[in-house]
């Protein structure tokens, strides 16, 4: 399968597989009018399949929310055709309005207008809590 | 500025400061009646409580303070579906620190980020409850002289029951405390408390139904209130509120210096025949919840 080379733009590579079109739709990329590839299933030594997206545009990235949603992804960034810099992410601190707290009893149930913020508790097993109620996101 | 939202904030140090403000409060009275004179306290709670809001209301009048507030919702402005941020920034102007109680949990959080004067949490829903820790802790300290090498028991609601969470957490940074959690199987501590506390501490606890069984190895039982306001379905709470209830006959073989704590208010989980046994603490409990708001009080004032 042939995908052009990027001239300007960013890879993220080792995307868990199955997960392109989840990042795809977060970081709002059917709005942009360049060239955006989504490779799904590629083969991968380490993780054995991976997504690849291939963006062939500049773009600002919130890596925050991309390292809470998969802290494995490279984030290549490529200028003149060119490899000009590899980030690796890690998982944030804290995730400001990204989830919502689901605790019927929380504050934020009630004012509307406060951020949902998340903060990280246990790093080993990605544990988020909400910093009103401390409900484990996604709990 | 300081605020007090969980009793996480407070270094083990600062327990011990604390303790020991509230120890000497209690030994020389007369020499704090005066240390908040012109201060004024809010207390601002958003559900009903009388004896947080009076222990904390008496705090403030024995250091020579005054205090304004409410007392309930619906004779506050949040009745008219005024923020929490908003009320407490207008309180700020009025007040020189605030005890706020509320149902929603991480409440007095969001107070506190408002405020321009510290915010104590004197409750948010079934979540936290610091000053309740403090005056478990104080009671624990002046009865065994000691917060270190202890074995405690929690009976009753340890699933829905703040104080307990609470208390548990704040035990687990002091050395050699062993914790025997006793409750009916629905109201087991939560999965997240054993495994962020006591199991990433590596702290020794033993989890039965059997109060009887484990009442030997006791130094203090906490006892709690299988709390109506925690349940969303009236069955259940009425299927649970007597599963366990203290009588003389269970104590039999419980040892001679046994604590009996409980945060009150009690319903019948324990009987009243126990009230003249002395090692019934819990209306000292409730005395010295007065004495380490003072502490707290002049602590996040900054009064000498």
């Amino acid at each position: 399968m042939n995908i052009d080379s990027i001239h300007n733009g960013i890879v993220l590579d080792h995307i868990q597989a199955g997960k392109a079109m989840e990042i795809y739709r977060f970081l709002g990329l059917d709005s942009l009018d360049c060239s955006v590839a989504i490779i799904k299933n590629a083969p991968s030594k380490k993780q054995g399949r991976k997504d690849i997206i291939k963006v062939d545009s500049e773009m600002d990235l919130d890596l925050n929310i991309l390292g809470f949603i998969d802290p494995a992804i490279t984030v290549n960034v490529i200028r003149d055709g060119k490899l000009v810099e590899k980030k690796h992410l890690t998982l944030p601190e804290q995730i400001r309005d990204v989830l919502k707290c689901k605790n019927p009893r929380c504050i934020t149930s009630v004012e509307q207008e406060l951020p949902h913020v998340f903060k990280l508790t246990d790093r080993s097993r990605a544990v988020y809590r909400c910093i009103y109620c401390e409900t484990k996101a996604g709990g | 500025m300081r605020s007090l939202i969980d009793i996480q904030e407070l270094s083990v140090q600062e327990i011990d400061e604390l303790i020991e403000k509230a120890n000497d409060i209690i030994a020389h009275p007369e020499a704090y009646r005066e240390k908040c004179r012109y201060k004024k306290l809010a207390t601002l709670f958003f559900e009903p409580s009388t004896r947080t809001r009076l222990s904390f209301e008496a705090a403030m009048y024995e250091l020579g303070g005054q205090v304004l507030g409410f007392s309930e919702a619906q004779s506050s402005s949040a009745a008219k579906g005024e923020s929490v941020s908003d009320t407490v920034r207008v309180v700020s102007g009025y007040a020189d620190i605030i005890a706020m109680r509320h149902p929603k949990e991480g409440a007095p959080l969001v107070a506190s980020m408002a405020a321009t004067v510290p915010v104590i949490n004197a409750g948010d829903g079934g979540h936290l409850h610091p000053t309740q820790t403090l005056t478990d802790l104080l009671t624990i300290s002046r009865e065994k002289g000691r917060l270190h090498d202890l074995t405690i028991g929690f009976c009753g609601d340890l699933k829905f029951g703040r104080t307990v969470h609470s208390l548990i957490a704040a035990m687990a940074r002091y050395d050699n405390v062993r914790f025997v959690l006793v409750s009916p199987t629905e109201l087991k501590l939560p999965s997240y408390i054993k495994k962020e506390i006591l199991q990433q501490k590596g702290l020794e606890y033993v989890q039965t139904t059997d109060l009887a069984a484990v009442m030997p190895s006791l130094d203090i039982l906490y006892m709690t209130r299988v709390q109506r306001e925690r349940f969303f379905n009236e069955e259940d709470y009425l299927r649970l509120k007597d599963s366990y209830i203290l009588t003389p006959e269970k104590l039999a073989n419980a040892k001679p210096d046994l604590s009996i704590l409980h945060p009150l208010p009690r319903v019948n989980e324990i009987s009243t025949a126990i009230d003249a046994d002395p090692r019934a603490c819990y209306f000292r409990q409730a005395l010295y919840g007065k004495y380490i708001r003072m502490a707290l009080i002049l602590k996040l004032l900054e009064v000498e």
